[in-house]
């Protein structure tokens, strides 16, 4: 049976190192499969993050041979078995242990998002009606698994810890399916503006690239929500034009 | 089990990957380089960039200039003696920074000339950092004016297109007629129009600020259209980029008598 080399992060915050294991791998298997063997065989107390093996509960984010990954969803033979394969926490949460993140800021996050807020009901039952092609541009937004890759892999986070201004790509494509939503009434404009820190994003699309569920973030939510903003802040003649009609 | 170096290392280039991350900016930062440098020396020429009916994009549209195509005769009297004239330089800061405000470009030339980052999940040289929320990025905001522009050039690169179809004979006397210059400047008319008009602004302005697509402006097929062609945005600024250089290389090649414009009707 063949084998591969697995060079895993081991460790606190305050202190730790790359250790390598190597295992028996069979065809078909993941990262992830691998590190559970490890876990079982080599590492007892190796701490890792999972939950449905699927690519659907976004729980074994990990950065693998240097990209953030669903460990779950890569599988061995994508990648180059000669040398170690390495596997490291996410880099822009605070780390627990080994593989395991606190992405728990995340959530404090989207608290701080304003919630959706629907028009009156279009009829006397209380329901609304909407149209196919406007729900559709939104259900794009609603597949995030959450499980923060783009998060871990946006500069603005990982490289310059900006996360009191920024609330990274997974919020900004929350915030573009409220805002887009055909129903909603809320003004979040401004604070994307300015508390939320859109204007961080410098476009570079790797949030887009790293997404396991292909979320077009950068095209489809950020950008169309940037657009928003220059309406509202940047576009003297849109400016002009809202000031004659009041 | 063996330990192996820590992974705590920051700065330019830090990073665990194993791909040849390097390779993509280094071929964008050498692409957007070899075209600024051919364009601004292609612009400060001022000469061969029209034959017979054609005009080079970079010379249209010519407000003053010697040639057949210049719309208020050549060079004026009040033009400062200290200023370099092209008819180039009049116009081309317009398609310029329809360009450099590009988000597509952005993103390009903040990782290949900029490092920021120089990849995914790649280490930067700086720790500050500012985005475009402040000057002098802020100004990037400033692009659907430049998309604007960008519509009536357009129009003025498809006139061009209209004139390279009429061609004069040695009597004087104007035909019509197709040569391969009419179809580099056409293709490069389309090529431009599928770049500026798939542009994230333009799909913004012309449905996408609607919640409800029902009130874009132009109605929701256009706003699927201009979808259709952002979803390739990329490729159509690459090709546009490398197809205008063309044009005027072609037009110039012609006019100093290295290329022969074949006629095809």
């Amino acid at each position: 049976m063949a084998s591969a080399t697995f060079s895993i992060w081991r460790g606190t915050a305050e202190q730790g190192k790359f250790f390598n294991y190597t295992t028996e791998i069979s065809e078909g298997m993941v990262v992830l499969d691998a590190v559970h063997k490890i876990q079982a065989e080599q590492a007892n107390d190796l701490a890792v993050r999972w939950n449905c093996k699927a690519g659907k509960c976004g729980s074994c984010s990990a950065e693998i041979n240097g990209m953030p990954r669903l460990m779950c969803m890569t599988r061995l033979n994508q990648l180059p078995l000669e040398r170690p394969v390495t596997i490291e926490p996410m880099k822009s949460f605070p780390l627990i242990k080994d593989l395991v993140t606190d992405v728990s800021w995340n959530f404090r996050v989207k608290k701080q998002i304003k919630q959706f807020k629907p028009r009156p009901p279009d009829v006397p039952d209380g329901s609304w009606r909407m149209q196919q092609e406007d729900v559709d541009r939104v259900q794009e937004f609603r597949k995030c698994i959450e499980c923060f890759l783009c998060q871990d892999v946006c500069h603005v986070l990982r490289e310059h810890h900006k996360h009191e201004e920024f609330i990274g790509p997974r919020f900004f494509v929350y915030v573009a399916a409220l805002e887009m939503h055909p129903l909603d009434m809320e003004n979040r404009v401004e604070e994307l503006a300015k508390a939320k820190g859109i204007g961080y994003c410098n476009i570079t699309k790797c949030c887009t690239k790293v997404c396991p569920e292909s979320i077009t973030i950068t095209d489809n939510a950020i950008i169309p929500l940037k657009e928003r903003v220059v309406d509202e802040f940047y576009d003297p003649i849109k400016r002009l034009f809202r000031r004659l009609r009041r | 089990m063996a330990q192996a170096a820590a992974s705590t290392k920051r700065g330019l280039g830090t990073t665990e990957r194993r791909d040849l991350w390097w390779v993509e900016p280094l071929a964008v930062g050498l692409g957007l380089l070899g075209f600024i440098t051919y364009a601004t020396w292609a612009a400060f020429q001022g000469n061969h960039y029209s034959f017979g009916p054609y005009i080079s994009p970079f010379y249209s549209p010519e407000v003053f200039g010697d040639s057949q195509h210049s719309w208020f005769g050549p060079v004026p009297a009040w033009w400062p003696a200290f200023l370099p004239f092209s008819p180039a330089l009049l116009i081309l800061w317009a398609p310029g920074g329809f360009r450099l405000t590009c988000y597509y470009y952005r993103g390009s030339y903040y990782k290949a000339l900029w490092a920021d980052p120089p990849a995914c999940a790649v280490g930067e040289p700086r720790g500050g950092y500012r985005g475009e929320r402040s000057f002098p990025l802020i100004i990037q905001n400033v692009h659907r004016y430049f998309l604007y522009l960008a519509v009536l050039f357009l129009f003025f690169l498809a006139y061009d297109v209209w004139k390279a179809l009429w061609f004069t004979d040695a009597a004087g006397a104007v035909h019509f007629g197709i040569g391969v210059g009419t179809i580099v400047l056409a293709v490069n008319v389309i090529l431009l129009g599928s770049y500026a008009l798939g542009c994230h602004s333009m799909r913004h302005l012309i449905g996408g600020r609607h919640d409800e697509l029902k009130n874009a402006i132009f109605g929701r097929n256009c706003y699927n259209c201009v979808t259709v062609l952002n979803r390739n945005h990329m490729r159509w600024a690459w090709f546009s980029l490398f197809w205008v250089a063309f044009s005027d290389v072609y037009v110039r090649l012609c006019s100093m008598g290295v290329w022969t414009d074949w006629r095809i009707i």
